[in-house]
């Protein structure tokens, strides 16, 4: 037990809520920090460092601060889009390091569902500011549009299959049946997903993840925090984030950031692959989660396909516990962002605290890893490795 | 309405004035690619300094306009249905896309694809390509 954790989350909150038409965001996000203080046995006043990403009403930490009440001597405004959250770990981490706070809470909250959002399928509006706006807006790129081109690179390059990648709807299906606030609840089988619309071919509806209201938040303490409380003791042991660019028109679309996150975050722990025991890994669509696996060394590039079918994914079946709570695709995906509930459910594992039927034994060493923004329009990505201490 | 005031009209030509030149010939049906005079390559979407090499010697050069088929989706829609792409030109550069007057069913990745251009509800003309 040599490593040094520079800060534990001491408290985890999802909020249950999938449709919340009758709640402001920044009643969600302040029920979501509520929720996670409360988990910790903390309060608002305990609060000194806050993070937030571009959800937050405004889009700066200032206003939701200011609805808090909160007395802050850090904030961390990073806006890193869906992966925003997995960095606030990493930041918190280091600032609480720093000495620059010992108490930090992180939130999310939306409402596409009850707005009425078409997420994937709406064209994108690109404002004209943007590099890239210019040379992308005329074509009426969807984000369902650019991972469906990803899923047919791969298809193309490697032999990957579309029932291949449906085993990993099929595994959140699994999971989600078990989580009474999961929004799709029902078992999917790899057929169910074939057959289910097109959306962007390859992509069918089921290859997407849902789209819903509510938020999350989490809070990371000092060590002698941490140690006061009753709450397990989590630690972050390794981070790391990167801006995953188009290399100027050399791309390979195929490599996500988590090619760059996932070997320097092992490296900050001073793990590997083979020793995590449950993995959250960002799910909006099912290619997605066959190239991250394959980035952060779960198995080879190109082998995604076939690493997550047969219900490799599954827990208690498959070799890699993944998403238990039923993930983006299944169970929840708060303001298009899904970077929060990997870190919440990677927290549960590690607690004991997941649902028995998908909780994994022993299980002492989780990662929660995800992109941000739009993979092949300039991504984000962020790695997380968490551990249980005795 | 001239070719200026329907570029000057033009939000997404209006925040990059560096880039006028290559709307310019985008209205005469040429396809100009940034090329760095320092380093030899070209990059897309244009920069006035490169981004591999640093230099600010980047001019514009006229494409010979051909490319393959690097991957693509068919997006249907309420009313529409189009081919949204990647193809990488002779140059080097992945381009973002659509892909016109094909149908759907004949596209493979490895095509060799054409270059033309379509005007944008916004006033300037965009590079799209269809099969050569």
């Amino acid at each position: 037990m040599g490593f040094h954790h520079p800060a534990f989350i001491a408290g985890a909150f999802e909020h249950p809520t999938r449709h919340a038409p009758d709640k402001s965001v920044a009643q969600l996000h302040a029920e979501c920090a509520h929720g996670a203080l409360a988990d910790a046995g903390l309060s608002l006043d305990d609060v000194d460092g806050y993070f937030c990403a571009a959800d937050a009403p405004g889009g700066i930490p200032a206003l939701m601060a200011d609805y808090m009440n909160l007395r802050l001597r850090h904030i961390d405004g990073t806006e890193s889009g869906g992966c925003s959250y997995i960095a606030h770990v990493g930041h918190a981490a280091t600032a609480i390091a720093q000495g620059r706070c010992s108490v930090a809470l992180v939130t999310l909250a939306g409402k596409p569902r009850s707005s009425g959002q078409a997420t994937g399928t709406e064209i994108r509006q690109i404002p004209p500011e943007r590099p890239a706006a210019p040379f992308e807006q005329p074509y009426a790129w969807t984000v369902a549009g650019m991972y469906g081109m990803l899923a047919r690179r791969h298809m193309h390059e490697y032999g990957t299959t579309m029932e291949q990648l449906a085993w990993v709807k099929v595994a959140a299906s699994h999971h989600a049946q078990h989580n009474p606030h999961a929004l799709l609840r029902t078992v999917y089988t790899t057929d169910d997903v074939l057959a289910s619309p097109l959306v962007a071919d390859p992509l069918r509806r089921l290859d997407c993840c849902v789209i819903t209201d509510g938020g999350g938040a989490l809070v990371l303490v000092h060590p002698s925090i941490a140690r006061s409380l009753k709450r397990p003791l989590v630690g972050v042991r390794g981070f790391a984030e990167t801006i995953r660019t188009n290399e100027a028109g050399r791309l390979d679309l195929l490599q996500t950031g988590a090619a760059v996150t996932g070997p320097r975050a092992f490296a900050e722990a001073g793990l590997a692959p083979a020793d995590v025991k449950y993995a959250s890994v960002y799910d909006n669509f099912t290619i997605m989660v066959a190239l991250q696996l394959e980035d952060l060394g779960f198995c080879a590039k190109g082998e995604g396909g076939r690493f997550v079918a047969d219900g490799n994914l599954i827990s208690g079946v498959g070799k890699l516990p993944w998403n238990t709570d039923g993930g983006g695709m299944c169970n929840n995906h708060p303001q298009n962002r899904g970077g929060i509930t990997k870190v919440i459910e990677a927290v549960r594992q590690l607690r004991g605290e997941a649902h028995p039927a998908v909780q994994v034994p022993g299980c002492d060493i989780a990662l929660a890893s995800g992109p941000g923004l739009v993979m092949g329009a300039g991504h984000a990505h962020a790695t997380v490795l968490l551990e249980r201490l005795p | 309405m001239n070719d200026a005031h329907a570029l000057a009209g033009d939000p997404y030509v209006a925040a990059f004035p560096e880039n006028r030149p290559f709307w310019e010939a985008a209205e005469q049906g040429r396809l100009l690619l940034p090329h760095c005079a320092s380093c030899g390559q070209f990059h897309w979407h244009p920069r006035p300094r490169c981004p591999y090499c640093r230099s600010d010697a980047v001019r514009w050069k006229q494409a010979g306009g051909e490319g393959v088929l690097h991957t693509y989706t068919v997006i249907r829609r309420p009313g529409a249905c189009y081919v949204l792409a990647y193809v990488q030109v002779t140059e080097g550069p992945l381009l973002m896309t659509n892909i016109v007057d094909a149908d759907p069913e004949h596209l493979h990745i490895g095509m060799v694809l054409r270059c033309g251009f379509r005007a944008t509800a916004e006033g300037r003309h965009a590079p799209v390509f269809r099969p050569a």
